[in-house]
């Protein structure tokens, strides 16, 4: 009863192509995207964005570029970590020599040097499957990680082995740096989101996403029926790694304002960008959202819970975060392996017929 | 015999010492992995859980004190009591044995036929899980181990080198005892999955779980069998560990060390467990004394054993002894 | 070049060509054992041809050398007219060579629709920039192969199950949604490996009068490996006949069919 879509079809292919065939799904798409840029910059403050948007957004695009590796193509990575660190000291490098650019494009180059590194450390992929290529991108993870922390050229020569990002602005507004504003960081942000989500949507589903497809469902049928595998498992890494080093570049510049390449961009940033796209729904750009909303959500939530409202300890929470993500992590997969977004799509069949059972 | 040669032996047997542990943790994955097709990552975070378990135990701790003292207010940590390390062993076992028995009813009996990385998923989320209660049943700071293990410095070794060689070799007597029990445990292992009725049974289910159920053997209970033998082998690991570095978080991280190993000796084969592990650990050290502390500023140890196995797998996809993937159509 | 001898019309008044594809001397390995034993055979243009044996005879193996899966050993593959260079077998595809497979090879995270939409993927050439806006040339040259994939889904009559994601289908509908990823490819040869089995009387009805459509309405050459021996003598012009690596029969139905060599096969008597 919520959910009306008598008389509603499409005329075209172009129609029936579209990202939200049915009126409501866009309507709603057009309301969200409304709130997200006109309603939340005025109502924002520093703890929200800091806590919860900023990450958010930054967790989701990463989460976006992660899946189209892994969700839509089947090539899985543990590297994730190692390719947002690219992110950020590619940027870093750039904000350091070029300080009168644009933040624009310095996020915009560290996403493409980090998709050249991801193409150099994705050639494995062309001989290496499954696990053992799982395990090899953990090779990139962890020389990555060293190459930050023992060569200074990457860290300016600094004396902590910290990067930390200087003041630099975007239209004249200050973006990175202490003084920035809380509407200026966030629409930053989301302008990135936004463009990730639509190129990320538009290459899936045309024919560069069915080349992944093919190749994750069945890559020796797909070699057959005439898909070339090196360039389809390299576009894949090319692409997911451009999103990981955006993330990575904002992570570091917007968000954090200072990073240690060890405690940052270590594999436990690989494992939660993993969990995110698990429990989010794999090959699937609105389980990317839901997977990164639900983990960013979950520790400030149980924090509020454990900490001010039981007044436990804080070390006991961080405890319980790791039962509770492990926990759900195994009943996800074993109740749901498709995720939030399988979870979503079964909801809205169920609206479709409410109140009746069927 | 010259110093710098001296050195680089000494370096080359304590490497293969560090490559007779790494290939302890990695045996646990053959096990599994050969007779469910499950690659288990949480396999370093069970060494962690049982190197824990058997501290508290024998320390007498109160499992999960933290917890009731923050919710109950209490302030107990322990019984009071301390328990001789060869009975704890043996309650940690059941413990282990406990465990193997929960994993498999409340995870893998649901994922029976899923795809190999959602499997693979699983237990990550399990190594998470695990963590988690381990430091909330017995608490996240380091502990120390000791099981009346031989330490230090083997003197008799050091007295005979330097007399046979003028520099005296420095091997600690707990890595010579780690490689002893290292290698009868490997030898256990294999004759036990060749010559028992059980190991047959094991190998029957690696092969062809319809075939194996259609002749009668039990799926469920192979599979606590054999996550019962990766919990012992998880506690000999977890027992040279800790008693080598303490008890504490880091040894969960054993797990990705021994991740290359199998790499290189083939996720199935139990001697390419052996040979993988004592490969890297003599190339790591090697590398890191002859090229990565001069030239490349240290700490290649964190990813040295990666790349090797990396190239290696590059120009043999399935390891030294691994099954060739003949992939049909 | 090879000299090529014109084509001739069947008693049914349909246009067979020229040889189109020729198997040379094929020898196939693998470690010790010999699965193709010096088989030489043509494909004409526009004609079904089947090759059948014993089980083990060899005879995946030889569409799995068509297709470029394998490389033989020894022999080579003529094509149109020219020896075919070793390729990988993405680059057989896109020279129009489409196949299906006997334990089905479908994308079974797609829907049907998608399925057959891969078939059209050696045709479909925008590039990664423009496909990244959608609008405008990717978007065109996806509604364009659409119009494709929709005329053969209208043929093999599967339009009601278009969007149903393929893992959910039955064995006899999957059998028919590979066809069709493999008609989408507009392919000058046509491979069928056991496109029947495990079918029922009707579902082979179905699924020969479907073969028989493909290569009289499209003129596609059929190359397909059956075991059913009254759907071979109906629907092939010529067949070639298997045994243990070796050929031991080629010609029209009737001919192999009186053939020693390929009786005493079928009926298990023991070679030396």
């Amino acid at each position: 009863m919520f959910y009306r879509e008598a008389g509603d079809f499409s005329a075209s292919y172009e129609e029936d192509s579209q990202t939200f065939p049915i009126k409501f799904d866009r309507y709603r798409y057009y309301l969200v995207l409304f709130i997200a840029i006109a309603v939340i910059p005025f109502v924002i403050n520093d703890y929200w964005v800091n806590s919860l948007f900023l990450p958010f957004l930054i967790y989701a695009i990463a989460a976006i570029g992660l899946n189209i590796l892994v969700g839509y193509c089947g090539q899985v990575s543990l590297g994730t970590g190692g390719f947002m660190a690219v992110g950020a000291y590619a940027c870093y490098k750039f904000m350091t020599a070029f300080p009168d650019v644009s933040m624009l494009v310095h996020v915009l180059l560290s996403g493409l040097v980090t998709a050249g590194v991801g193409v150099l450390f994705g050639l494995p992929s062309l001989r290496i499957k499954g696990f053992y290529l799982a395990v090899a991108t953990l090779a990139a993870q962890f020389f990555l990680v060293w190459l930050f922390n023992r060569v200074p050229w990457f860290y300016n020569y600094s004396a902590s082995g910290q990067i930390s990002a200087p003041e630099r602005t975007f239209f004249g507004i200050e973006i990175t740096g202490p003084n920035t504003q809380a509407w200026a960081t966030y629409l930053f942000c989301l302008m990135f989101v936004i463009f990730s989500a639509y190129v990320a949507r538009n290459l899936t589903r045309g024919s560069v996403g069915r080349k992944w497809m093919a190749i994750r469902d069945m890559d020796i049928a797909a070699e057959i029926i005439g898909v070339n595998p090196l360039r389809a498992k390299l576009t894949a890494f090319a692409v997911s790694s451009f999103f990981i080093g955006i993330s990575g570049a904002l992570f570091f510049a917007v968000y954090l304002g200072a990073v240690e390449v060890g405690e940052a961009f270590g594999i436990q940033k690989s494992f939660l960008v993993l969990f995110m796209i698990i429990i989010g729904g794999l090959g699937s750009i609105f389980g990317s959202f839901a997977g990164a909303a639900f983990l960013v959500l979950l520790p400030v939530a149980l924090k509020i819970v454990g900490v001010d409202w039981f007044g436990w300890p804080t070390d006991i929470v961080a405890h319980l975060q790791l039962v509770i993500v492990g926990g759900l992590i195994i009943i996800f997969l074993i109740a749901e392996p498709h995720g939030l977004a399988q979870l979503w799509r079964v909801a809205k069949e169920k609206l479709r017929l409410w109140p009746f059972p069927h | 015999m010259p110093e710098q040669l001296a050195f680089t032996i000494e370096v080359f047997l304590n490497g293969l010492m560090a490559g007779v542990l790494y290939a302890l943790v990695a045996l646990g994955f053959v096990l599994i992995y050969k007779a469910s097709g499950i690659f288990n990552y949480a396999q370093g975070v069970m060494a962690l859980f049982a190197a824990l378990t058997l501290a508290g135990i024998i320390d007498g701790q109160v499992p999960f004190s933290h917890l009731i003292n923050a919710i109950l207010g209490t302030d107990i940590h322990h019984f009071g009591w301390h328990v001789p390390a060869f009975l704890a062993i043996l309650l940690t076992m059941v413990v282990m044995i406990g465990l193997a028995y929960a994993v498999q009813r409340l995870v893998f009996r649901h994922l029976v036929g899923q795809e190999p990385i959602i499997l693979f998923m699983a237990t990550i989320g399990l190594a998470y899980f695990l963590e988690g209660v381990g430091d909330l049943m017995w608490g996240s700071d380091i502990k120390s181990m000791d099981v009346g293990l031989p330490q230090g410095l083997n003197t008799w070794i050091d007295d005979t080198t330097f007399n046979a060689f003028g520099y005296g070799f420095f091997i600690d007597n707990l890595d010579i005892v780690a490689s002893i029990i290292a290698a009868l445990l490997v030898i256990g292992l294999v004759m036990f999955a060749q010559y028992t009725k059980q190991g047959r049974a094991m190998r029957a289910v690696a092969d062809d779980h319809q075939a194996a159920l259609s002749v009668g053997v039990s799926l469920n209970f192979i599979w606590i069998l054999v996550w019962s033998l990766a919990g012992f082998v998880a506690l000999v690991a977890g027992i040279m560990w800790g008693t080598k570095s303490g008890v504490q978080f880091s040894l969960s991280l054993i797990a990705l060390k021994a991740l290359p190993v199998l790499m290189l000796g083939g996720f199935t084969s139990i001697p390419g467990a052996i040979v993988g592990g004592l490969i890297i650990g003599v190339g790591e050290k090697l590398f890191e004394f002859l090229i990565g502390a001069p030239f490349l500023g240290g700490a290649t140890e964190n990813w040295f054993a990666y790349m090797l196995a990396l190239i290696f797998l590059v120009f043999r996809p399935q390891g030294l002894f691994g099954e060739k993937i003949i992939e049909r159509v | 070049m090879k000299d090529m001898t014109d084509g001739y019309v069947t008693a049914d008044g349909r246009q067979i060509g020229p040889v189109v594809m020729e198997m040379k001397n094929i020898t196939l390995r693998f470690g010790g054992v010999e699965a193709i034993k010096d088989i030489s055979f043509d494909i004409r243009q526009g004609e079904i041809r089947a090759i059948i044996g014993p089980n083990g005879a060899g005879k995946s193996s030889m569409l799995n050398v068509i297709s470029g899966f394998y490389v033989p050993q020894e022999g080579e593959v003529w094509y149109k007219g020219s020896r075919r260079p070793a390729m990988k077998p993405f680059e057989v595809a896109q020279q129009g060579i489409a196949r299906t497979f006997q334990n089905i090879a479908l994308f079974e995270g797609m829907s049907v629709l998608d399925n057959v939409m891969t078939g059209r993927l050696t045709n479909m050439k925008t590039g990664m920039f423009w496909q990244s806006i959608w609008k405008g040339k990717a978007e065109r040259e996806e509604t364009a192969n659409r119009e494709v994939a929709e005329k053969i889904i209208d043929f093999l009559e599967i339009q009601a199950i278009r969007k149903t994601p393929v893992s959910r289908l039955s064995y006899g509908l999957k059998k028919r949604v590979e066809l069709a990823r493999a008609l989408a490819a507009e392919p000058s040869i046509l491979l069928l490996d056991e496109p029947m089995a495990g079918m029922n009387v009707e579902e082979k009805e179905d699924m020969s009068r479907f073969i028989l459509d493909v290569n009289d309405e499209f003129g596609t050459t059929i190359a397909l490996i059956e075991h059913d021996m009254g759907v071979v003598m109906d629907l092939s012009d010529r067949v070639v006949v298997m045994d243990y690596g070796k050929k031991i029969g080629d010609g029209t139905p009737s001919e192999v069919r009186n053939n020693q060599d390929v009786i005493d096969a079928y009926l298990g008597v023991a070679h030396d």
